[in-house]
């Protein structure tokens, strides 16, 4: 915390004219819960200090009371603006733990709604960025497109916005050609909103003076500070999970790496705006080519709930769902740790899953992106104007939800 | 995955190491004195740039578990995409490690998020204070001691009236 001026370690004399400002924990350009104080010297920014915690709700100590298919829920919560990357990776690593093979039908769609969720969370950044600078039109073309996300969502497991659609082992729902029908229609109409946000916004003169040379990252700062995702590639660090080690099928979609090496606030805007057209590129090949088959793994895994028609017709299927809904039998978890990561919109999003033999995690813990990043801004922020700080912490895309868990 | 020749180098150069894998993924449990030295030789020989998290598991009830806390280190190679976790096992009155933040700055907050969830100490850290919980806040809510339900710490936080801010 910041000294108040008398106190010991507080500001030499010299430095008796910097303000400090109170910036949040409610305020609107924050978008969420956090807080910042600033010490400004007119209109720079001589220093930052985050202070966070103001959502804190324990979803880690959660983990440890709550069975892998119970947890999911609380997954959803941590970055809410793409719930369904949070689901993928959950479970993707309790699956690394486990030991699931999943059917290529199961991997199809996960893959398909990890990148619907990154669309959906570029726009939202993308958007939010535009909205603080000024670019509310810019905002309003996202927004409209969220919308149409959200209905393909619902089309597939009932929820808008806290999704839940993995289980362990699989899926909560197969695939509808609804579903099918509604990305196909996202797919045609959505590059048509992307030329007319780009034109709108890349540009810009007031936008392009907002965001040029703000908020700078080199490489060697973003390795060492850990970034990942979308800012670590704006700075030249060609790192992508999808690539570097595909899990799912990503190794089967043909898409590029969006990197970028002037490391700004632009830079980082344009780098998602390009990965949204690679996303959708991996969800037009991913829905053309979906396999089709069983979209959980089968009763002899002992992992995901047999249909209803194997429960009732045949013994191997009524012992498996009993066993799994019984509350003492369950899962088997080996007494290992592993960790496993996605490429979530944000970055590496990645839990560290303990197992003690139930069905309930003996920890997990979650590596949030949001966190990690946040702790860049101090740095970012660094002699800047105090007009600057949204946005560069909108380019940061700070989900204080999954920051402080 | 880890290269063959990235833990022959390792275990060549410090005495007194366990490797295992699971999963395709290796880890090494490394003395509390080396730690700083083995991070430093795996950043600056081996390539490892990135460190992707700092975390801590209380083994108080796990089965067959001889000490208290791990800590784990998740390095990652951007190059050669070489992944290694790092443990460091630590055990009551003497939970201190030796920090890593000399070596990676992304350090600093995911040390001061185990040292608030866990109360782990980390030698020569810039800025150790508590990041989640309240300043005020006395217990370490990660630790398997600490309840899920209850009363919580709350009442223990100063009361500020209108009257006196």
């Amino acid at each position: 915390m910041l000294t108040q001026p008398g106190e010991p370690g507080a500001a030499t004399d010299e430095q008796d004219y910097l303000w400090t400002l109170n910036f949040g924990p409610q305020h609107p350009a924050t978008h969420t819960t956090l807080r910042l104080v600033i010490r400004l010297d007119g209109e720079r920014v001589v220093d930052a200090v985050p202070d966070i915690g103001y959502l804190h709700s324990g979803f880690e100590k959660i983990g440890e009371h709550l069975d892998y298919n119970q947890y999911v829920t609380v997954t959803d919560r941590m970055n809410y603006i793409s719930p369904m990357a949070n689901n993928v990776a959950w479970h993707g690593a309790v699956e690394k733990l486990m030991g699931i093979e999943l059917t290529p039908r199961c991997k199809y769609l996960r893959v398909i709604v990890a990148e619907l969720a990154r669309i959906s969370d570029h726009l939202l950044c993308n958007g939010a960025v535009g909205l603080d600078v000024g670019a509310f039109t810019f905002f309003l073309y996202a927004f409209n497109q969220r919308e149409a996300l959200y209905d393909i969502f619902e089309t597939v497991c009932g929820a808008r916005f806290t999704n839940s659609y993995t289980r362990v082992g699989g899926l909560m729902y197969d695939a509808t050609p609804l579903f099918v029908e509604k990305v196909r229609a996202f797919a045609r109409a959505f590059p048509k909103t992307l030329d007319d946000m780009e034109r709108l916004l890349n540009r810009n003169r007031i936008f392009i003076d907002r965001t040029k040379g703000v908020g700078l990252l080199s490489k060697a700062e973003a390795l060492s500070r850990s970034a990942t995702g979308p800012i670590a590639r704006a700075s030249g660090v060609t790192r992508d999970l999808r690539k570097d080690e595909p899990y799912l099928a990503y190794g089967d979609f043909d898409f590029q790496v969006c990197c970028a090496t002037a490391g700004d606030c632009l830079t980082r805007y344009l780098v998602r705006m390009a990965e949204m057209r690679e996303s959708l590129k991996i969800v037009e090949q991913a829905i053309e080519n979906l396999p089709s088959g069983p979209v959980n793994v089968g009763i002899d895994q002992r992992t995901a709930l047999p249909r209803k028609t194997q429960v009732y017709s045949t013994i191997e299927g009524l012992i498996s769902h009993f066993e799994l809904v019984m509350s003492n039998r369950g899962f088997e978890v080996p007494n290992e740790e592993c960790y496993a990561a996605i490429e979530s919109p944000n970055g590496e999003l990645g839990f560290y899953i303990a197992g003690d033999g139930s069905d309930v995690a003996y920890r997990a813990r979650c590596r949030p992106p949001s966190y990690i990043h946040f702790a860049l801004f101090p740095y970012l922020i660094k002699g800047h104007t105090l007009s600057d700080i949204v946005a560069v912490l909108g380019s940061l895309n700070i989900i204080a939800a999954e920051l402080d868990r | 995955m880890l290269l063959p020749e990235t833990l022959q180098a390792l275990s060549a150069n410090f005495a007194g190491l366990e490797s295992s894998e699971f999963r395709g993924g290796t880890r090494v449990v490394v003395p509390r004195d080396s730690l700083l030295a083995a991070m430093r030789f795996l950043r600056d020989q081996r390539g490892f740039d990135l460190l992707v998290d700092v975390t801590c598991v209380d083994y108080l009830n796990y089965r067959d578990a001889t000490d208290r806390f791990g800590l784990v280190y998740l390095l990652t190679n951007t190059t050669t995409n070489e992944r290694v976790t790092i443990r460091v096992f630590v055990n009551e009155p003497d939970l201190t490690v030796p920090s890593v933040v000399p070596l990676w700055e992304g350090a600093n907050w995911m040390e001061r998020e185990v040292y608030d969830m866990f109360g782990i100490r980390f030698a020569g850290h810039p800025d150790l204070r508590r990041i989640l919980m309240p300043e005020e806040f006395t217990a370490y809510p990660l630790r398997k001691d600490y309840p899920l339900q209850g009363r919580g710490e709350r009442h223990n936080f100063p009361v500020l009236l209108r009257s006196e801010s």
